[in-house]
């Protein structure tokens, strides 16, 4: 997918303005909120849960090797053909060597975030291909020709009347003004595809080292159908998505899905291993796995480690108060909020997503709510002492702290910068007090707020004056 | 070098090793596949079949109890007809002998096709945790069966209600050498809130799942 996150800055302005995306946003924002905060309550023992599964994910991560491989061996046991794909661009290579070896002409596809990293839908068009979205969020985004705004609820800034006209345009049937009409719309629609496709791609929430499976959350049946209907199925899967054992798995879905979405349990956990077996009636011919590293590895050595913890319930940005501003368009790339900024830096390049760790307050709402304790902000911080040591910060920002340092280590020069900044201000407040444009850096700072005058003397005089009392 | 060595090799240096894992040290990382330990588990003091008739209904699943599989036609018959429903559909081979004539149905036992407006199952076994049917693909139990019809039908007997998904795996384990092609872990009907954020019964596979529970 293309980077767009060096605009962060103009892209966040605009979304803030957009009565359109804020309503939508804010929707989102108190049902997922307060879904995911119902739904723990079910577990009486949710923070020992929690903790093990940080230990889980480490496990995986310690033993990515041993486990890759155990987890390659009972996959091929199985049948399944299993391919190793080091770039991004590997990764749509295979699959389109794929769809020519099997004469492919028709693809339904299920949710795939690896798929949106590697741009899959645009390099298979490209090879002549009719490729489908069929989750009904990526199915509207596909049509719409955009890319997702969340991970778990892609179309989440589309309102019902941005669908109703786009399926009215795309289906060429009387516009309809209900959301579930639309849905079943969408269904009609698609369900033509799922019988007829030769091919189905599918993403993996999970790879089970112990049997060699992949495994796949839904609620909406396109995953099953994308498994089960067509003649060959590829899963791609990140090497992070590792995982022991079944019962690891087990533990992992009950926090999954309550972080994600609230409920207790998706509709449907597909754990798929090989392809149709003998005498088997449905099931595709041949499975593939493509096993893709696209800079993971680079992450698994580095400071930011934790974060391929990570699995994908959105969790973080649901409760950001960025996020809940502004939207996951502006990140800029596949993943927003605060593990897209997290992601983001170290997929594309540092210097290519400069301000995403610095678009955070460092509240640490989302290290409390992640359910595999991925200290995010932590994480954030890290990344921008990177950028200070790479020195990739603004010459502006950096000449500025340069100055701030040498009046702060320089105590008579501080307290009369401070004194004379307090009176200034007092002045340029006037009668309300009020401060309504700061100079240079404080631009921004008052561009949607005031910020209160000084009162006219700093702490060391007042301090000074009641020593002498 | 081949992509998976490349990639492997880069594990190793990021996991701050030098050459390949020795056997032992795979062992030692391989020994938690061979015991799957249990991680921690909510409390469960619930009897199990009050239990799943609650979740079941909670995930938006309906549910009838019946006393034995030969009351399996009546009962379909009557969820069919109550809910103004076509009387038609395909079943699991393993009820292909039950009486569905008489009590007034076509069923077919073949894989339901997408056609079919009713898909009657098995369940390998259930899970009270959740309300969640555990389906395993395979020969006489096909996937398409719960998946295609716009009403799933689901027989379940009381004595093959687990706990947990993990008394689930060990119960496969003990009857099974491996995994079948696909295991499902279905929880009511397919949905979606893809819209606005706005919860829909039906997305692609079924509008609604029924349980029939043999006690």
């Amino acid at each position: 997918m293309q980077v767009t996150s060096q605009q962060f800055k103009q892209a966040a302005s605009q979304k803030l303005a957009d009565p359109k995306v804020q309503k939508a946003l804010k929707n989102a924002k108190g049902k997922l909120v307060v879904a995911r905060a119902k739904s723990i309550l079910e577990l009486d023992n949710f923070e020992e849960i929690r903790e093990a599964a940080a230990r889980i994910r480490d496990f995986g991560l310690l033993n990515l090797e041993a486990l890759l491989e155990e987890w390659e061996k009972n996959a091929k046991t199985a049948g399944a053909i299993v391919h190793w794909a080091e770039t991004p661009q590997d990764v749509n290579r295979l699959v389109i060597e794929i769809t020519q070896k099997h004469k492919v002409r028709k693809i339904i596809k299920s949710k795939s975030m690896l798929g949106e990293e590697t741009d899959l839908n645009h390099a298979l068009e490209a090879a002549g291909l009719d490729v489908r979205e069929t989750d009904l969020g990526e199915y509207i985004i596909q049509q719409f020709g955009e890319t997702p705004s969340h991970i778990i609820a892609p179309a989440v800034h589309k309102s019902m009347d941005d669908i109703a006209d786009l399926f009215t345009e795309k289906h060429k049937r009387p516009r309809l003004t209900d959301i579930a009409a639309l849905t079943h719309e969408a269904r009609e629609i698609l369900r033509p595809h799922f019988l007829d496709a030769d091919m189905g791609i599918s993403g993996a929430n999970f790879l089970v080292a112990e049997t060699g499976s992949t495994m796949i959350v839904t609620n909406e049946g396109n995953g099953r159908m994308t498994t089960t209907m067509p003649r060959v199925h590829v899963a791609i899967a990140g090497i992070e998505k590792i995982i022991a054992t079944l019962e690891d798995v087990s533990l992992m879905l009950r926090l999954l899905t309550r972080s994600a979405t609230g409920q207790s349990i998706s509709n449907y956990l597909s754990f798929t291993t090989g392809p149709k077996r003998p005498g088997d009636k449905d099931g595709p011919g041949e499975f593939h796995v493509i096993i893709v590293d696209a800079g993971r590895t680079r992450i698994l050595g580095s400071e930011i480690r934790e974060a391929l913890r990570c699995i994908r319930c959105g969790a973080c940005m649901n409760h950001c108060p960025v996020y809940q501003n502004i939207g996951g368009h502006a990140y800029g790339w596949v993943y927003p909020g605060p593990i897209g900024s997290i992601l983001t830096p170290a997929y594309v390049g540092i210097e290519n997503a400069l301000d995403l760790p610095n678009a955070a307050t460092l509240c640490n709402q989302c290290g409390v709510v992640c359910p595999v304790k991925i200290p995010l902000p932590e994480l954030m911080r890290k990344l921008r002492e990177k950028q200070v040591e790479r020195n990739l910060r603004p010459w502006t920002e950096r000449l500025g702290l340069k100055l701030w340092a040498w009046a702060a280590t320089r105590p008579a020069v501080y307290a009369l910068m401070t004194r004379i900044a307090a009176r200034v201000g007092r002045m340029m407040g006037g009668e309300s007090g009020m401060l309504h444009k700061l100079p240079a850096a404080g631009r921004e700072w008052t561009r949607g707020r005031d910020l209160p005058a000084p009162k006219g003397r700093t702490f060391r005089e007042l301090r000074a004056r009641q020593k002498g009392r | 070098m081949s992509a998976r060595e490349n990639i492997l090799q880069r594990i190793r240096a990021a996991n701050g090793r030098t050459g390949a894992l020795t056997p032992a040290e795979r062992e030692t990382a391989l020994a938690r596949l061979r015991a799957h330990p249990r991680g921690p588990l909510p409390d469960m003091g619930w009897e199990l079949l009050p239990r799943f008739k609650e979740r079941c209904i909670a995930m938006m699943s309906s549910v009838a109890e019946i006393n034995s599989v030969a009351d399996v036609p009546q009962a379909v018959a009557k969820y069919l007809t109550e809910n103004k429903l076509p009387l038609s559909g395909a079943c699991w081979p393993e009820f292909a002998n039950l009486d569905w004539a008489g009590a007034g149905l076509q069923i077919a036992a073949r894989p339901a096709n997408g056609d079919d407006k009713v898909g009657i199952t098995g369940t390998y076994c259930a899970v009270a945790e959740n309300g969640t049917l555990m389906l395993l693909s395979g020969q006489d139990s096909h996937a398409t069966t719960s998946l295609l019809p716009d009403n799933h039908i689901a027989v379940v007997p009381a004595s093959r209600i687990v706990r947990a998904m993990e008394d689930g795996w060990d119960l496969l384990r003990r009857e099974h050498d491996s995994l079948p092609r696909q295991v499902n872990f279905v929880s009511g009907p397919s949905r979606t809130a893809d819209i606005e954020m706005t919860l829909v019964m039906g997305a692609h596979g079924p509008f609604r799942v029924h349980v029939v529970i043999v006690v």
